[in-house]
């Protein structure tokens, strides 16, 4: 259990700009993701999560560290088994929400009868079968992201990343999607990393938080929630809960008065 | 039928009922118009005769290819273009500046070039239209969402399946507007170039009939090439919305 599944060895990002001084917007970020961890990532607006992500993922380059899954250094494309969920709306507009869900199984040469029972499966735990023929411009933001982490999801990744996945959907949605979350989890023995800009999901669903400070982006401190396994939302109810939750605020209030700071002053000039 | 439709229907038939009236009654004398009961019965005498099959079939194959021609080259020189920051900080103010070029100027040297024949006004119908679609393949590839390229690099897409797979549906609906103008381009191009100096084709009898004092051809041609172009673009907009509805929009 305690295999290491993602290490990240001083990464950091820094984004040439044209007529600008270049942007550190991450690290240097050290982290290692344990096999079979969900572990979940806040952090003021504009640290650098997303930036993380797509350097865990290989869709960049880093300037400076580097990232390996399973060992494997990546740099610049995105290694097999692993499965993204972008922070913005990625549904491809021509296809219906089934063909959108069954896309990557497709392109992996899954077999048609296996395709439409994992679609059948993604659509009925996402709340999705009455739309199965329907197109993204004819759903909401929250059903439109939620066919985007269907998508990921019946690719059965060995590493998930979810960047604000539900950040488009009610609060009785967004318990309700992150129990099923976890039993996905459960089920599958996923390695999870959750960008969340929601303290109570980070506290709820993951083994690990950790809390980045304002841009550049580094971990001020991880947190440990030591839940069992098997948890589910009810634990919103618990003191523990409420302890997990209150610890991280007290870490995040400073970095996010910081960030606003940072855009007020961005916004002046 | 929508409100907008019918009222477009009413207007239009009143413009054509009030120009039947006014031929019919005098105020437009006959050297000035023919009513338009009469272009219809003109027009169909002149096909029923197939006098100008001939031409109809060369102004209509000249408009096939400077349209063909434009839409693959605007493609092409598009996504080229696209693929190059370099020349397209280049190219850009000069595509923004092509439609200010009156392309006929060059009618005259691309007869002496090519010859009195259809490729000189072929020519021009492709330069007409050429522009357009090279703007809008950039504007459609432009337009392509980062975050859907990014999922194509989840799914491990290569160069040819995330081209086929993602950006060309993506750019779509921009390459469709292209199409429309290239085909209006061609059109205005080869027609026009008929007139000022051709051998042949609708443009060229429509200015024979003109010197010739002839109404009758004359306003029946004009018809004829209003008839189609109407065609060509009812058809094309049936096709978009084939296609809008594909995408679940109305
Ligand atoms: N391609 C880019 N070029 C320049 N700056 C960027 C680019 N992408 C992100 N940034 C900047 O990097 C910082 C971190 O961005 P991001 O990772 O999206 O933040 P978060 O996801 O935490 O809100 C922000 O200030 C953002 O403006
Ligand atoms: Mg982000």
């Amino acid at each position: 259990m305690s295999e290491a599944h993602v290490v990240l060895d001083g990464v950091t990002r820094v984004f040439a700009r044209a007529a600008q001084e270049p942007l550190h917007a991450l690290g240097p970020i050290d982290l290692t993701l344990k096999r079979g961890e969900f572990f979940a990532v806040v952090g003021p607006s504009g640290c650098g999560k997303s930036t993380l992500l797509d350097a865990i993922a290989g869709l960049s380059v880093v300037t400076d560290g580097v990232v390996r899954i399973d060992g494997q250094a990546v740099a610049g494309s995105v290694p097999p088994g692993v499965g993204v969920v972008f922070q913005d709306d990625a549904s491809f507009p021509w296809l219906t929400v089934e063909d959108n869900i069954a896309f990557g199984l497709r392109r992996q040469g899954v077999d048609g009868a296996e395709v439409a029972r994992r679609v059948a499966d993604a659509l009925s735990l996402m709340g999705l079968t009455d739309f199965a023929r329907a197109y993204p411009a004819q759903l909401s933001g929250g059903m439109r992201q939620r066919v985007c982490i269907a998508r990921t999801l019946v690719l059965q990744p060995r590493l998930i990343l979810l960047d604000e996945p539900f950040g488009a959907l009610d609060q009785q949605t967004r318990l309700l999607m992150g129990d099923e979350l976890l039993n996905l989890w459960r089920k599958t023995g996923a390695t999870i990393l959750l960008i969340t800009h929601a303290l109570d999901e980070a506290a709820m669903l993951s083994d690990r938080v950790g809390v980045m400070s304002a841009r550049p982006g580094r971990f001020l401190e991880i947190v440990e929630t030591r839940w069992p396994r098997d948890r589910d939302s009810t634990i919103v109810s618990s003191p523990e809960f409420g302890a997990a939750a209150s610890r991280l605020w007290t870490l995040l209030r400073a970095e996010s008065l910081k960030a606003m700071q940072h855009q007020a002053r961005a916004q002046t000039v | 039928m929508k409100p907008a439709t019918r009222l477009r229907i009413v207007v239009l038939v009143a413009a054509v009922a009030a120009v039947e009236l006014s031929c019919r009654s005098g105020v437009i004398g006959a050297f000035t118009m023919i009513a338009p009961s009469q272009m219809v019965v003109s027009l169909w005498e002149l096909l029923a005769s197939g006098r100008l099959h001939n031409d109809i079939a060369r102004t209509l194959t000249a408009v096939c290819i400077a349209f063909g021609g434009a839409v693959t080259v605007g493609a092409l020189s598009g996504a080229v273009i696209h693929a190059l920051p370099r020349l397209r900080r280049t190219a850009d103010p000069l595509l923004a500046a092509y439609y200010s070029v009156p392309v006929f100027v060059f009618y005259p040297m691309f007869i002496v070039m090519l010859g009195l024949n259809d490729r000189p006004k072929i020519m021009i119908g492709f330069l007409y239209a050429v522009a357009a679609m090279t703007i809008n393949t950039l504007n459609g590839l432009d337009r392509v969402s980062p975050v859907l390229l990014k999922t194509a690099r989840m799914f491990r897409m290569g160069w040819a399946s995330t081209t086929l797979s993602v950006v060309l549906p993506s750019a779509a609906p921009y390459l469709f507007t292209g199409v429309k103008l290239a085909i209006a381009y061609s059109f205005i191009g080869v027609v026009g170039s008929e007139f000022i100096l051709s051998t042949g084709g609708l443009g060229y009898q429509i200015g024979f009939a003109y010197h010739d004092f002839n109404n009758k051809t004359m306003y029946a041609l004009i018809l004829f090439i209003l008839g189609v172009v109407l065609i060509v673009n009812m058809s094309l907009h049936a096709w978009e919305k084939v296609l809008m509805a594909r995408r679940g929009l109305q």
